[in-house]
C-alpha cells in the first residue's frame, strides 16, 4: 500500500506490474451508464428505483437539464416505502404505470436496481417479470442493477446489455457464420464500421446494443462477436453461453488497436491478408496521416491514469504506441484480465497498472512523480490544475466518438489540446489564487 | 415512491457536504457507497472549486457487506484525521449507509480523536439537501460553542466600540453567496458595523467558536441560518436581523432594522451608495416594463424577495408564484394571497412547466430548470435562485443583495426582454418585409441568405404554415387549443401581420376566446374581439 515508484523499462519483465489497493474509489457508479445508454436506444426508457441521491447522481452527471421530459428518471424510495407503510411492488406498479401513460412512444423499459435497492432487497426482476406480463408487447420490462456496491462507471452498460442478451432471437445451429459487435458505440462509428466489414466480405453484421430495442440480434453458434468496449464482462458471458464465440483482440482505439481488432474479424471469417489490406489501406492511411499532426506534441510526455473507465489501459496502448507517450501509471476501477489480455500484452514492459486504487495514496504518487498529464475525473481535474498539472477529464473520453481509424487522430487531439491550451495562455494566475472564495475584504475573520 | 425527473434539491448530506466544503478546516467523512463521490464534481466543476471537497467517503461495495463496515468507516475516520487534520469533523452516512445502521456517531465518538467530532443524523429518505445543510450548520456551531452556552451572560457593548455582527448562511454552492458577503459587508462597513464572523462560507472552527462575540446576527439565507440563528437568540441573547436585503425596498428595510438592532444614528443610512434602480425603472425606456406578467420560482428566499421588486420596483404584473422550499412553504403561500394568485408548493418538475405553460407569463423568473422551460415554451427568463449552474458563477461581481445587488438585478431581468424604443420601433415598422420573421437579419447583409428570395414570393403564402411543431408536446397540458377551431384564411393573415414575438400569444388568446365564445371559426373579428377581450 505505499506509493510505488514506476518502474517501465527498468524492471526488464515483459508483463505490466499490477497492484490492487483498497480505500476511497473515486468512481462513478453504474447508473451513470443511463446517460450514453439512454442515447443509444432511442426507445427505451431507464427508471431508476433509487434515492433522491440516485436521482441527483444521474441530473449531476447528464451535466445540464437539456431534455424537456429526458428517457429517464427516478422512482424516489421514501420513508413510507421502507417502514413497509405501503408495499414496494405496488408503489413501483403505479409509478410505471404512470410512467407508461406519459410516454407510450416507450418499447423498453429498464427498472434500474440502485445501493438502496438492493440494500433493501427489493426484487427488481419479479418486479419485471410481472410487468413484462401486463405490458407485454406493447412495451418490455426487463431489470438490471447499476448499483456502487455491485457496479462502477461502465458497468453499468454491462449490466444492461446483459439484460438483454436472454430476450435475443436465437439463430439456427446451422446457419452461416455472423458477426456480432457488442457495445455501444457511436451511430457514426458503427457506421464506418459497417462500410469496413462490407468492404471485408462480412455481410452478416449487427451491432448490439441496436438503435430501436426492437431490432435485435439473432444469437447462435454461428455468431462470433467483438467486443467494442473493454466493461463487458457479464454480457460476453451470457453471449458465450448462448454459443456466441468470442474473438479475442485488442479495443479498436488507435490504428494499432482498430487493426487488430478488425484483423480478428477477418481471421475469423478467413478474409486473406491481400482482400484484408485492400479493405483497410485508405482508412489506415488516413488514420495515419491524422496522427502525424498530433504524434509530435505527444512525444516523449508522460502520463498519469486515474481509474473511471476501463478504457485506460488500451488508451495507454495507444499513447505508448502510437503517440510516443511514457506511461507513470494505469489506474483502473478492476482488471479483467482477459479480456484485457491483448491490450496488456502490447503495453511497454513493466507499466504499472493499479486496480481499484485508494484515491489519497494514488493522489500522493501523482504529485510526486508530475506527470506531462493527468486522465483523471471532474472531482480531481480543477485542484490538480490548480497544483499546475496538466488534466484531461476522462469522462470526455466516454462520452466522445473515439473508436476506428476515422477518430485516430480526434483521439489523440483530446490529449494534445490541454497542451495546446496551456501554451496559448499567456495569462498569470494571481500570487494567491483563491480564485472560488468570497472576495470579501473580511472573510471569516474579524473586520476590526 | 415519487417519480422524479430532476429535482431541484439534493439529498441531505450534499447539504452537509456544502458547509464542510464552505469552511476553511472541517472534514467530512462520509459512510456511503461507491459512486456517492459524484458529489465532488458539483463544487469543482460548477463553482470551479480548485480545492478538493474535504470528504473521505469510505465508498463500500457489496463485497464489503458482509464484512465489516464498520470496520471501514473507522479507519476512513482515523486515516482523514491523520492525513487532513481539520479543527473539526463531520460524521455521517448518506442514503444507502443510514440502510445499514453502522451508527456513525458512535464509531465515531469510539476512536476519541482529538478534535471535535459532530454527528449528523440525517434522514436521507424523508429530507432534502437545504434542510441537511441549515441542520449541519446548526450541529457544528452548537458542538463548536458547547463551553461556552453554558450560563452565558452578554456583556455589555463597551461604550465607544463599534457595533459588530455575524453574515450566517452562505454557503458553498450557493446562488451569488460569494458576492453577497462582499456587497453586505461594504453596506455594514458605510453603516458603521463591523463584521465579526461570515460563517459557514470562508469561517474556520474557531470563527464559529467566535460567534458570541458579535452583538447581533444577520440571518443572510434562511433556508441555511434560521436554525441556528434561533437557538444563538436563545443561548447567546444574540438579536437577529431577518430582512433579506435583495431589492431596493428590502435593503432600505434591512439598513433602517440594522441602525434599529445596532443602536445607531439613522443619518447613518445615508452612507450607502445608493441604487442606480430606482431611476432607472422611472425612466421612459423603461414604460414598456408596464405590467409585464411574470412567473417566479426558485428557493422561499429569493422568491419572496423577487415578488416584491417585480411588482414595486419594475411595475410588473406577478401571474404565479412558487417554491420548492417546503418549510417555508407558509410564507410564501401568505404572499401569494396578497398578490391574489395561487402558490405552487413544488418539487415536481413537470408541475412547474405545466403551470408556466398554462399562465403564459412574458417573463419568467426562476432557477435554472425553468430557465430551460422557457426556453421550450420561447418565454424569456432571467435566474433568480439556486439550483446552480456554472453559469451562476460568474467571473465578474454580480451580487443580488444591496444596492449593487438591485442594479445587477434590473440588468439580469430586462436582458431577455426588449427594450422600450425598440420595441415601439419594431411595433411601428412591423409590416415592413424586414420583420418577417423569415426575413435574414440586416446584419449578415444580402448576401448571406434568402434576402432576394423572400421579396420575389409573396410575404404571406395562401395557406396557412403551420407553427414550429409544439415542442416537448408531452409536457405541456392540452392548453386552450382545440383541435375542432378553424382559422378562417382572412384571419390567419391577419395573424401574421402581428409581429411575430407575440404572435403565439395572439394565437392563443384568439383561440381561448372562440372556446369561451364557443365559435367553431376564427374570422379577423375574431382575433380583434379577442384583442379587445383580453387587452395587451
Amino acid at each position: 500500500m505505499t506509493a510505488h515508484t514506476p518502474i517501465n523499462a527498468a524492471s526488464g519483465c515483459s508483463e505490466p506490474v499490477v497492484q490492487r489497493q483498497r480505500g476511497q474509489h473515486a468512481v462513478f457508479c453504474g447508473l451513470t451508464g443511463i446517460i450514453w445508454m439512454h442515447r443509444k436506444i432511442q426507445d427505451a426508457f431507464f427508471l431508476v428505483v433509487g434515492s433522491r441521491t440516485c436521482a441527483h447522481l444521474i441530473q449531476s452527471a447528464a451535466g445540464v437539464m437539456i431534455f424537456a421530459e429526458p428517457r429517464f428518471a427516478t422512482a424516489i424510495i421514501e420513508e413510507r416505502d421502507l417502514a413497509g407503510l405501503a408495499d414496494a411492488h405496488e408503489e413501483l406498479d403505479r409509478v410505471v404505470d404512470q410512467l407508461l401513460s406519459r410516454r407510450p412512444d416507450i418499447r423498453l423499459l429498464f427498472l434500474v436496481g440502485s445501493c438502496p435497492s438492493e440494500v433493501i432487497k427489493l426484487d427488481l426482476s419479479r418486479a419485471a417479470q410481472r410487468l413484462d406480463k401486463r405490458f407485454n408487447p406493447d412495451c418490455r420490462v426487463l431489470s438490471y442493477s447499476g448499483s456502487g456496491i455491485e457496479t462502477t462507471f461502465t458497468q453499468g452498460e454491462d449490466a444492461a446489455l446483459a439484460a438483454m442478451v436472454p430476450s435475443l432471437p436465437a439463430r439456427a445451429a446451422d446457419s452461416p457464420a455472423s458477426l456480432l459487435i457488442v457495445g455501444a458505440l457511436a451511430d457514426v462509428v458503427e457506421d464506418q464500421f459497417r462500410r469496413i466489414f462490407t468492404d471485408l466480405g462480412i455481410g452478416d453484421v449487427a451491432f448490439f446494443p441496436p438503435r430501436r430495442s426492437t431490432d435485435l440480434p439473432a444469437i447462435g453458434p454461428g455468431t462470433r462477436m467483438l467486443l467494442a468496449q473493454p466493461f463487458l464482462a457479464e454480457t460476453a458471458r451470457l453471449l458465450e453461453g448462448r454459443g456466441a464465440t468470442r474473438l479475442s483482440a485488442p479495443f479498436p482505439l488507435g490504428v494499432e488497436g482498430t487493426s487488430a481488432w478488425l484483423g480478428a474479424a477477418a481471421a475469423a471469417f478467413g478474409i486473406g491478408q491481400a482482400a484484408f489490406d485492400a479493405a483497410t489501406a485508405a482508412p489506415r492511411e488516413r488514420a495515419a496521416r491524422a496522427m502525424e499532426r498530433y504524434r509530435p506534441q505527444l512525444a516523449g510526455k508522460s502520463i498519469f491514469f486515474f481509474p473511471d473507465s476501463q478504457l485506460e489501459a488500451p488508451l495507454a496502448r495507444f499513447l505508448a504506441n502510437e503517440a510516443g507517450m511514457r506511461i507513470v501509471e494505469v489506474g483502473m476501477p478492476y482488471l479483467h484480465r482477459q479480456h484485457m489480455a491483448p491490450d496488456m500484452g502490447l503495453l511497454p514492459a513493466g507499466t504499472l497498472i493499479t486496480e481499484g486504487a485508494d484515491v489519497d495514496q494514488q493522489l500522493d504518487r501523482c504529485r510526486a512523480a508530475r506527470p506531462d498529464l493527468v486522465v483523471c475525473g471532474l472531482g480531481l481535474a480543477n485542484p490538480l490544475e490548480a497544483e499546475g498539472l496538466n488534466t484531461k477529464w476522462s469522462i470526455e473520453l466516454v462520452f466522445t466518438p473515439i473508436h476506428g481509424y476515422e477518430q485516430a487522430g480526434d483521439l489523440a487531439e483530446l490529449f494534445v489540446r490541454p497542451f495546446n491550451r496551456k501554451q496559448r495562455l499567456n495569462v498569470q494566475l494571481p500570487a494567491k489564487a483563491a480564485t472560488h472564495q468570497t472576495a470579501a475584504p473580511t472573510g471569516g475573520a474579524s473586520c476590526s | 415512491m415519487q417519480l422524479t425527473v430532476w429535482t431541484y434539491e439534493g439529498p441531505p448530506h450534499v447539504g452537509a457536504i456544502r458547509i464542510a466544503t464552505a469552511m476553511t478546516d472541517v472534514h467530512y467523512v462520509l459512510h456511503a457507497p461507491q459512486g456517492d463521490t459524484y458529489a465532488d464534481l458539483l463544487f469543482t466543476m460548477i463553482e470551479r472549486r480548485d480545492q478538493r471537497t474535504p470528504v473521505t467517503y469510505t465508498t463500500f461495495q457489496a463485497r464489503d457487506l458482509g464484512g465489516d463496515t464498520a470496520e471501514i468507516f473507522q479507519s476512513a475516520c482515523r486515516d482523514a484525521h491523520q492525513r487532513f487534520q481539520p479543527a473539526a469533523m463531520l460524521v455521517g452516512a448518506s442514503c444507502t449507509a443510514e440502510l445499514l445502521q453502522d451508527n456513525p456517531a458512535g464509531l465515531a465518538t469510539a476512536l476519541n480523536l482529538p478534535i471535535p467530532v459532530v454527528p449528523l443524523e440525517l434522514p436521507s429518505y424523508q429530507k432534502k439537501e437545504n434542510w441537511g445543510a441549515s441542520e449541519t450548520f446548526y450541529r457544528l456551531a452548537r458542538a463548536l460553542l458547547a463551553s461556552r452556552a453554558q450560563g452565558y451572560v452578554r456583556p455589555e457593548r463597551a461604550a465607544g466600540t463599534r457595533p459588530s455582527c455575524n453574515l450566517l448562511g452562505p454557503t458553498a454552492l450557493g446562488f451569488r453567496h460569494r458576492d453577497d458577503i462582499t456587497e453586505v459587508t461594504r453596506l455594514l462597513a458605510a453603516l458603521g458595523v463591523d463584521v465579526n464572523v461570515v460563517a459557514p462560507l470562508g469561517a474556520s472552527a474557531a470563527d464559529l467558536a467566535r460567534l458570541p462575540d458579535a452583538d447581533f446576527n444577520i440571518s443572510l439565507y434562511p433556508e441555511i441560518a434560521d436554525v441556528t440563528v434561533r437557538w444563538l437568540e436563545r443561548t447567546f441573547r444574540q438579536p437577529t436581523v431577518r430582512i433579506v436585503p435583495i431589492g431596493v425596498g428590502a435593503t432600505t428595510d434591512f439598513i433602517a432594522e440594522v441602525i434599529k438592532v445596532a443602536g445607531l444614528d439613522p443619518a447613518v443610512a445615508e452612507r450607502a451608495i445608493p441604487s442606480r434602480l430606482p431611476w432607472y425603472s422611472r425612466s421612459v425606456d423603461s414604460t414598456y416594463l408596464t405590467g409585464k406578467r411574470v412567473f417566479i420560482f426558485g428557493d422561499a428566499t429569493h422568491v419572496i424577495a423577487a415578488a416584491r421588486i417585480a411588482t414595486e420596483e419594475m411595475g410588473f404584473t406577478v401571474v404565479g408564484i412558487g417554491t420548492y422550499t417546503r418549510e417555508f412553504a407558509r410564507e410564501v403561500r401568505e404572499l401569494a394571497g396578497k398578490l391574489g394568485v395561487e402558490a405552487l408548493i413544488s418539487e415536481d418538475y413537470l408541475e412547474v412547466e405545466a403551470r408556466i405553460a398554462e399562465l403564459q407569463p412574458e417573463l419568467v423568473l426562476g432557477t435554472q430548470m425553468e430557465r430551460h422551460i422557457a426556453k421550450r415554451l420561447r418565454i424569456g427568463c432571467a435566474v433568480i435562485s439556486a439550483p446552480v449552474h456554472v453559469q451562476d458563477f460568474p467571473a465578474r461581481y454580480a451580487p443580488q443583495m444591496g444596492f449593487e445587488g438591485a442594479n445587477v438585478i434590473f440588468d439580469t431581468w430586462i436582458h431577455p426582454l426588449m427594450m422600450g424604443l425598440e420595441e415601439h420601433l419594431i411595433g411601428m415598422f412591423r409590416g415592413d418585409f424586414e420583420f418577417s420573421d423569415s426575413a435574414t437579419p440586416s446584419h449578415l447583409g444580402a448576401g448571406h441568405g434568402s434576402h432576394m428570395a423572400t421579396q420575389t414570393t409573396p410575404v404571406v403564402p395562401d395557406i396557412a404554415i403551420p407553427e414550429p411543431a409544439p415542442v416537448a408536446a408531452a409536457t405541456i397540458p392540452p392548453a386552450a387549443t382545440g383541435a375542432s377551431i378553424i382559422w378562417a384564411n382572412e384571419a390567419e393573415l391577419e395573424l401574421k401581420k402581428i409581429p411575430f414575438f407575440v404572435r403565439g400569444k395572439a394565437r392563443r388568446n384568439t383561440e381561448r376566446f372562440a372556446i369561451l365564445q364557443g365559435l367553431e371559426l376564427i374570422t379577423v373579428d375574431t382575433l380583434y374581439d379577442a384583442k379587445a377581450h383580453f387587452g395587451r
